[in-house]
């Protein structure tokens, strides 16, 4: 993954870097915004970050990979977490995961080769009362069914171009 | 002015409540004169979502599952027209704060201290929370107790820790008072990662300023000026509405210097977790928010002692902390007047699963399973068998309906082998498999397992490998002793609370139902026909409709039929693969 200084905006992370202070006890938020505007960790902007924050380079490299949520694959436009939590495992949340594999032809933990969608499967989004639930971005949708799942992706099909954060 | 208050918590927004605000909001802007828009947080009844109640003075009434168009018929009727809608009437709530109406039994066994403003206030207004009492604990906290009598009404009050462990809350801030230091941290841990819990995320979404004030008000008492709430990313609408509270709470100086006009000074700043289970462990927390891998270490020092960077600190949770402004302005005695005797006050349950009416509760301790399930929670969905309770999460256990008279507290719970835990509750009903929930909770627990101890890395590895193997038929008489074994081991050598515990779905499992363990490995049958390898698949002759899409779908050819006509699987063929189950729209496909 040879991936050039140059592709990425080194002043976008120095911005990122100066809205949280360059303190090491930053270094996971950062990351997290970095994730949020490149929807991925760029491997550049790790070195810069341990640079910056006058830290180890492995000590980033430990971060990046004890969290769940940190990615070093871009992920889709829609990424989509499907609750597998307790509740909507009982309600059979397995029936939708296999839908919207189906559906988006990619296994969970994968992204579409259009970079359009990637699915995950999220320890629990805590709307259990409403599962089987996913989320795609921010936003939630409770009360699945296979075809209100495969409704979702249609209408996110539509609404492709109009970025959702 | 009357007004339309719009349910707009996570749960409500997954069911279409922003929709229906949106509509509200249409109408608003074309009629504003005749109402005022308005929106809450969790107004605990999910399974009635999306929830609309329209207010006028001492007039509440509560609309449940409601529409863009039932809201347009809302606004005609009601709110222009004067004519309440009883058909969609969930329920109306009279002066004094009771329940009348189709849902008044959901209401009925709970008493609300911790809910006491989810889904009355507007989360995101201060003056919506100073006018229902709120940071009125903080001044008398402030201005005329000491921290002694602080610590001395919380010990009095009985409350002890809503994270699951139930330690004594007054007594774990009087060790944090008890040790000297030039800086001592407040910590909430509102990383709430257990699968089937929501309460901290609905009082984060609904109540933010009362954790906020506990918080302030354990500041004072140990003797901080900094606190850290760790809230885990999934909840991206709570982390939200706990910046609009701390920005508009230092604003009016409830945060910052000389808070009230006192000498104590106190400030927040929030932590976003990253999706790490371990991390709601405490040490592993600390670490967390120091910008490390989330791993734990060995205890003691207790974070009284030695905590985040070293310093004192005082950890709570989520819940904890939003009891403490009650506790503070009704007095101990009024907190400790409900519960039983070694578990005071109230406790809020997530009610999910197979129950009929998922959501909110907050009861009593010592209120029975039997109540929560059945009256709370109506019972059991599509009229199924109540089968058990998973309390406590992958850490807790699964409680047979047998032993649904079982008060939960503190004491009664332990005793079944599962634990409190911090308020999840899934019900299951006969066609939940007991040995693949034990499965799905090692799978959860290998994964989350930070890796640090041996005997919770690949000791859990060994246990879902036996698991996956007996809902697969291929389960050995042995099986059981050696699940019971790592399960011990496991126990006895973890270093945290991930590890001690993670066995405890398995355990539990295997004492209550041995019968459908041995089912499965002796019989290679599962008898609540939920493992796919153990069943068979049959079509319905009365449901299908013969449009031949379970055979299209089949991905070994084992479906046969004509269009129009009746289809058969061919059990000898089919691979047990489900798909059938999942592609057939009318329902027709069953598993025996």
């Amino acid at each position: 993954m040879a991936i050039l200084a140059n592709e990425i905006d080194i002043d976008l992370v120095d911005r990122i870097i100066d809205r949280s202070g360059s303190d090491p006890e930053a270094l996971i938020g950062i990351l997290q915004d970095i994730q949020t505007e490149w929807h991925y960790l760029p491997l550049p902007a790790l070195s810069h970050i341990a640079d910056r924050l006058g830290i180890p380079y492995n000590r980033v490299w430990a971060v990046v990979t004890f969290y769940e949520a940190f990615t070093l694959e871009p992920l889709g436009k829609y990424h989509i977490q499907i609750c597998t939590g307790t509740a909507c495992h009982v309600r059979g949340v397995a029936e939708i995961v296999r839908a919207l594999e189906d559906e988006l032809m990619i296994e969970t933990g994968h992204t579409t080769p259009d970079g359009e969608f990637s699915l995950e499967c999220a320890h629990c989004l805590g709307a259990c009362s409403m599962g089987p639930v996913i989320a795609v971005g921010d936003e939630f949708f409770g009360h699945l069914t296979r075809s209100k799942a495969l409704e979702i992706i249609e209408e996110l099909r539509k609404r492709s171009g109009v970025d959702l954060k | 002015m009357i007004k339309a208050i719009v349910g707009m918590s996570t749960c409500g927004i997954s069911a279409g409540a922003q929709q229906v605000y949106d509509k509200l909001d249409e109408l608003h802007k074309n009629n504003p004169e005749s109402f005022e828009l308005c929106r809450t947080g969790c107004i605990s009844m999910c399974y009635r979502e999306p929830l609309v109640e329209v207010r006028n003075n001492g007039d509440r009434i509560i609309y449940g599952d409601v529409t863009p168009e039932l809201a347009d018929e809302i606004f005609a009727k009601h709110i222009v027209g004067g004519t309440v809608l009883d058909e969609h009437v969930a329920c109306s709530i009279l002066p004094d704060g009771t329940f009348v109406g189709a849902e008044k039994a959901f209401h009925g066994p709970q008493k609300r201290i911790v809910l006491r403003n989810c889904g009355t206030i507007d989360p995101e207004s201060l003056e919506e929370y100073e006018a229902s009492g709120g940071y009125v604990a903080l001044r008398k906290a402030l201005l005329e107790m000491n921290s002694g009598e602080i610590i001395q009404e919380v010990k009095n009050s009985g409350l002890r820790g809503r994270g699951g462990a139930g330690f004594p809350t007054g007594l774990k801030w009087s060790f944090a008072a008890g040790y000297k230091s030039d800086i001592k941290y407040i910590v909430c841990n509102a990383d709430e990662g257990d699968p089937g819990a929501f309460m901290d995320r609905s009082v984060l979404e609904g109540d933010p300023h009362s954790v906020l004030e506990g918080m302030i008000i354990a500041g004072k008492a140990i003797g901080s000026s900094f606190g850290y709430i760790y809230c885990r990313a999934e909840y991206p609408m709570a982390i939200r509405r706990l910046n609009i509270a701390i920005d508009d709470a230092r604003e009016k100086g409830y945060l910052g210097k000389n808070i009230l006009g006192s000498s104590f000074d106190f400030d927040v700043k929030i932590k976003q977790g990253a999706g790490a289970f371990v991390c709601g462990e405490e040490t592993a927390l600390f670490q967390s928010i120091e910008g490390h891998r989330g791993m734990p270490r060995i205890r003691p020092p207790f974070p009284a002692e030695k905590g985040l960077w070293q310093k004192p600190t005082n950890n709570n949770n989520v819940e904890t902390y939003a009891n403490v402004p009650w506790i503070i302005v009704n007095g101990a005695a009024a907190y400790s007047a409900y519960g039983t005797e070694k578990s005071r006050g109230t406790k809020v349950f997530a009610l999910a699963g197979k129950v009929l009416h998922g959501g909110l509760a907050e009861v009593p301790m010592g209120t029975t399973i039997n109540d929560l399930v059945f009256k709370v929670g109506g019972g059991i969905k599509n009229g199924k068998k109540f089968k058990a309770v998973q309390m406590g999460g992958p850490s807790g256990g699964c409680i047979p309906s047998e032993l649904g008279n079982t008060p939960v507290d503190f004491e009664s719970i332990p005793a079944t082998g599962a634990i409190m835990g911090s308020g999840g509750m899934v019900v299951m009903d006969e066609t939940t498999c007991m040995v693949e929930i034990a499965r799905f909770f090692l799978n959860f627990t290998q994964d989350e397992s930070c890796g640090k101890c041996t005997f919770c890395r690949v000791g859990t590895l060994r246990m879902l490998e036996i698991l996956t193997r007996i809902t697969h038929g291929e389960g050995e008489p042995e099986d059981l002793d050696k699940l019971l074994e790592l399960g011990k081991h496991i126990k006895d050598a973890s270093l945290c609370g991930l590890g001690q515990t993670a066995p405890n779905p398995v355990l539990t499992t295997i004492r209550y139902y041995r019968d459908e363990y041995l089912a499965h490995i002796i019989d290679k049958k599962c008898p609540a026909g939920s493992c796919s390898a153990l069943v068979d698949f049959f079509i319905n002759p009365d449901k299908c409709t013969g449009c031949t899409i379970c055979a299209k779908n089949c991905p070994v050819d084992a479906i046969a039929g004509e269009a129009k006509k009746v289809h058969v699987i061919n059990n000898e063929i089919c691979a047990k693969c489900g798909k059938c189950v999942t592609v057939c729209n009318f329902d027709a496909v069953y598993k025996k």
